[in-house]
């Protein structure tokens, strides 16, 4: 806490009370003053009443974590008391509406215990109950504001840009924020040592969430039928790339829709309409989460085997089974991976942030048009509902789009004849045709038994030589996968291995050991199959520490199944608690690793 | 599926349509079902359809699901894309390719079990976006692949081969479609080509979900005595209440008709169903009143045919929305994405 902006506030409220609006001006109020910051959501999967809690982690450092610390607890739940108070570390703040008086048990003396009476306050200042409630949220904003000497014409201003609708709703909020701020000036000693100071780190940047970015990058990407059953935490992207077509996707002179988004009946059928249209030639995915994964299955056999595109975005939460809808996990990678019964496998994507997020889907159009076959982008709760700063997105207007070996009606109008599943340029991957371009293109496409022309078999050679041309286009695949980020030096024997929504976390976790002289070679898988080079990292050497947030360790299980690892390099980090990772849990665990490795080698004291 | 092909000789002075092509042209391969199926009767009801409708064949998709009734488009119209899907999921990919293409005619071709069964929810909600396709259900009361299983339209009393007469309620698809607002619902059988037929064209031409039940037995598991859903059965019980002529747009309605009993329905392409009521009470234009007269006679036990609702009114899935009239599979790419310029714009909200 002694370094400057460097500071984790957290907020305790009760859901459906309006406290969003509150968060996201701290948070935006923060990044306009150029300061980095990290929000994280923690909200029950319920619409009113239950805890909830917002925590905005000020990192001068811009590290793309949470921490594992709370320096500042605005205390505004009483159901939440007791714990929220044992949470704050000795010597840092806690803020609670004093409206009612506290219960005299509940105190530490190692902190700051700070009344301010918030409710008090907007009941004298507003009327009705809604308003008393959403402007006691804005005005503990203004109390934080003076206690960590936010700049007031930044909130102002952000005040005034978001309600400039509701003209009436500015002058609420301000006298609301007033309210808070003017208190704590009157009565403490503001602002606080752990305060903020303006700086410029935020330059080019944007705070934004994962499935937003995913839904402007389908956007760009020009998918045009979205297929999708809502489900938590994946709904936001729909309603994103629904948000951006509305805009972008009307023909101007007609009023006529270039999109077509179907809320299906469930997750069965909205990847069956997924692949109804990219056979088609259109553009097509569905967002989901794990539970509609596992409805997918069968129809992502099909598509494998079929060869159909298909793009789908799994938001992970917490498994199994219905699990904890609104925590976070990365436990649906082996699932995803081998998706339906038989030899199937699939290509998989792994996000670190919204900007992949972005970037990742229009890369995944491009491989499941190209490789024929659905691609899964693998983001999780963390990436798809959680705040983010990242750099700015920037679209790329020379790059192509790669449609794949897509046959026009001249190419079939000179073929002697057409066949669908015929490997004619020896990568594994066949021409296929569009319905209704040209009678010569027709298929039938089916999940049964086929030959490399498509006709139906029950022959086992002819079954075979397709099964085996598709691992050759599966090792064309591996050709084609975005690559790994590696961070490597020849002196380092050992690594950490992560990926998704683990990576901010490790980045952070390799400074502060390298502060304690381990020095760890990095590796960040963006994708499967795996590229060779995440083979050679591991291969490169001793110990390589696989950080992933679920219990089963299902990343190494995919390294040793697809790259041939060798099991005794990869240590297993496993986080799955489903809280989204912090850097503290990874050194802790690094530590302890290192520990018995010198136990094991008998240099114990 | 099974099936053999059919080599492709055809008659020099086999008539041709509009667009030069013989009904050879429509065919598929050589049914592998069991003879004296009502399925293949189906199947060539449907390749008389295309046919005299002139569909450009590749302009016709042709979607199954899983069963007997779902191999069917590998018998028919060779030379139209085919998809062959998994079991009671012929609705969902209709409506994906559907969204993708609306220039294309879908024919889906699906079964009791397919349909009633593992698809139900598929099939229901289908009517419910009115997608625009002609969806066949080949009706026979039994899984015919597994062997011989009731399916859900299966009659109370019904016998099957072996054990128990069937106990449950079947499930009606024309009184389930009507309850959900398809816009075009026909009952037929298998062994009335005539009346199936225009039946069949109609529900192509039709502008909305238009489904065709067809009692279609199953000769090797439900065609004996005591079965509700054999030929002899099915011959005896079913009576058509309103016959449907199809008059191709620019074709003159020839046929003298009386006075009263007949009634034309324009379609959107401008073709013509004239219907003839046999039964003066049926209005096949009301829902409520198809509906009671439906279950009426269903509970004396009759097989109500014809055309038995039709709504012209009510717009298609793409109408719904507002969608462009263009494919969306056909715009291209580059226009699809607003730009770099427009990015800086929108992230300005986000900053």
């Amino acid at each position: 806490m002694a370094k400057l902006n460097d500071v984790v506030i957290k907020i305790a409220t009760v859901n459906g009370t309006g406290s969003a609006s509150a968060n996201g001006l701290i948070m935006k109020s923060l990044f306009r003053m150029g300061i980095p910051v990290v929000g994280k959501n923690y909200f029950p999967s319920n619409i009113q009443g239950l805890p909830t809690w917002y925590e905005i982690r000020v990192t001068a450092d811009d590290y793309q974590c949470r921490s594992d610390r709370v320096d500042v607890m605005v205390a505004m739940n009483v159901q939440t008391y007791a714990r929220d108070l044992a949470e704050v570390i000795p010597g840092g703040w806690f803020i609670y509406d004093s409206t009612w008086p506290r219960n005299r048990q509940l105190g530490r003396d190692d902190i700051t215990i700070v009344g301010i009476p918030l409710s008090r306050m907007c009941n004298e200042h507003f009327d009705g109950a809604r308003a008393r409630i959403l402007m006691k949220n804005i005005a503990y904003v203004g109390a934080l504001a003076a206690f960590m000497d936010f700049d007031l014409d930044t909130i102002t201003a952000l005040i005034e840009e978001t309600y400039a609708d509701k003209k009436k709703l500015i002058a609420s909020n301000m006298e609301a924020i007033r309210l808070g701020f003017d208190y704590a000036n009157e009565n403490f000693v503001c602002p606080l040592p752990s305060k903020v100071e303006a700086m410029d780190g935020t330059k080019g940047h944007i705070i934004i969430d994962g499935n937003t970015a995913a839904g402007l990058g389908c956007l760009y990407a020009g998918a045009t039928v979205g297929a999708w059953y809502p489900i938590t935490p994946s709904t936001s992207l729909m309603d994103a790339f629904r948000f951006f077509c509305a805009q972008y996707r009307v023909d101007p002179e007609t009023g006529k829709r270039t999109y077509c988004i179907i809320q299906a009946e469930d997750e069965l059928a909205a990847i069956g309409m997924v692949l109804g249209a990219s056979w088609n030639g259109a553009r097509s995915f569905t967002s989901t989460s794990g539970p509609g994964v596992s409805l997918m299955s069968e129809f992502l056999g099909y598509a494998y085997y079929a060869e159909i595109p298909a793009v789908l975005f799994n938001v992970q939460r917490c498994g199994p089974s219905t699990g904890m809808p609104t925590r976070t996990q990365q436990s649906d990678i082996i699932s995803c991976a081998y998706a339906s019964h038989g030899d199937t496998k699939h290509v998989l994507l792994f996000p670190a942030d919204p900007g992949e997020c972005f970037t990742m889907a229009q890369t995944a159009f491009d491989l499941a048009e190209r490789l024929q076959t659905p691609v899964m982008v693998m983001s999780d709760l963390d990436i798809g509902m959680n705040d983010w700063m990242v750099p700015e997105f920037e679209f790329d207007e020379k790059q192509i789009p790669d449609r794949g070996k897509v046959l026009s009606a001249e190419e079939l109008e000179e073929m002697e004849s057409f066949h669908r599943y015929l490997d004619v340029d020896g990568d594994g991957i066949p021409y296929r045709s569009l319905p209704g371009v040209h009678p010569k293109g027709s298929y039938f496409t089916r999940g049964s038994g086929h030959t490399r022309y498509g006709a139906y078999t029950e022959e086992s050679s002819e079954y075979k030589d397709v099964v085996d041309r598709l691992l050759l286009k599966w090792e064309t695949a591996r050709s084609l996968v975005p690559e790994p980020e590696i961070e490597f030096s020849k002196f380092n024997k050992a690594a950490i291995l992560s990926f998704g929504s683990s990576h901010g976390a490790c980045q952070e976790a390799r400074d502060r050991l390298a502060a304690q002289n381990i020095a760890l070679n990095y590796c960040r898988v963006k994708s499967f199959p795996f590229s060779a080079s995440i083979k050679e990292f591991i291969q490169q050497h001793d110990v390589v520490y696989v950080v992933e947030q679920n219990r089963d360790a299902q990343l190494r299980a995919l390294l040793m199944l697809d790259s041939d690892a060798d099991p005794s390099t990869l240590i297993s980090l496993l986080h799955y608690d489903g809280m989204p990772l912090n850097a503290g849990f990874v050194v802790r665990k690094v530590l302890e690793e290192i520990a018995k490795g010198q136990a094991a080698r008998g240099l114990a004291k | 599926m099974s099936y053999i092909s059919k080599p492709k000789i055809q008659h020099p002075n086999a008539p041709r349509n509009k667009l030069g092509l013989t009904s050879r042209d429509y065919e598929g391969a050589v049914s592998t079902l069991c003879a004296g199926c009502g399925h293949d009767s189906v199947t060539a009801a449907i390749v008389q359809s295309v046919y005299e409708l002139n569909i450009e064949p590749h302009m016709l998709a042709k979607m199954s699901g899983i069963g007997c009734s779902s191999k069917t488009p590998a018998y028919f119209a060779s030379q139209s894309h085919g998809f062959n899907s998994v079991h009671g999921r012929m609705p969902s990919v209709t409506t994906g390719a559907n969204a993708a293409n609306r220039t294309l005619t879908y024919i889906g071709v699906s079964g009791d079990g397919d349909s009633l069964s593992i698809g139900a929810g598929q099939f229901v909600h289908a009517i419910r976006r009115n997608l625009n396709m002609c969806y066949i259900i080949e009706n026979n009361g039994v899984y015919g692949l597994t062997k011989g299983q009731f399916s859900a339209t299966a009659d109370i009393g019904s016998r099957p081969k072996k054990g128990l007469p069937n106990q449950q309620e079947p499930i009606d698809p024309v009184s389930m479609a009507m309850s959900l607002g398809a816009t075009y619902i026909a009952r037929s059988f298998s062994g009335d080509k005539e009346q199936l037929v225009p039946l069949i064209k109609g529900a192509l031409m039709h502008k909305g979900f238009a489904l065709v039940d067809v009692i279609s037995p199953c000769v090797t598991f439900n065609d004996h005595e005591g079965s509700t859903k054999s030929y002899a059965h099915t011959r005896k019980h079913y009576h058509n209440v309103v016959n449907a002529d199809f008059i191709a747009p620019a074709e003159e309605i020839r046929a003298a008709y009386d006075e009263g009993s007949a009634m034309s329905i324009e379609l959107h392409d401008g073709s013509k169903i004239v219907l003839r009521k046999v039964d003066q009470d049926y209005d096949p234009t009301s829902r409520a009143s198809s509906f009671k007269y439906l279950r009426d006679r269903f509970n004396a036990g009759e097989i109500i045919t014809g055309l038995l609702l039709i709504n012209e009114a009510r717009n298609e899935m793409h109408d719904l929305m507002g969608n462009v009239d263009t494919p969306l599979s056909k715009l291209p790419l580059e226009t699809l994405n607003p730009g770099n310029k427009e990015l800086k714009k929108i992230l300005s909200r986000y900053r």
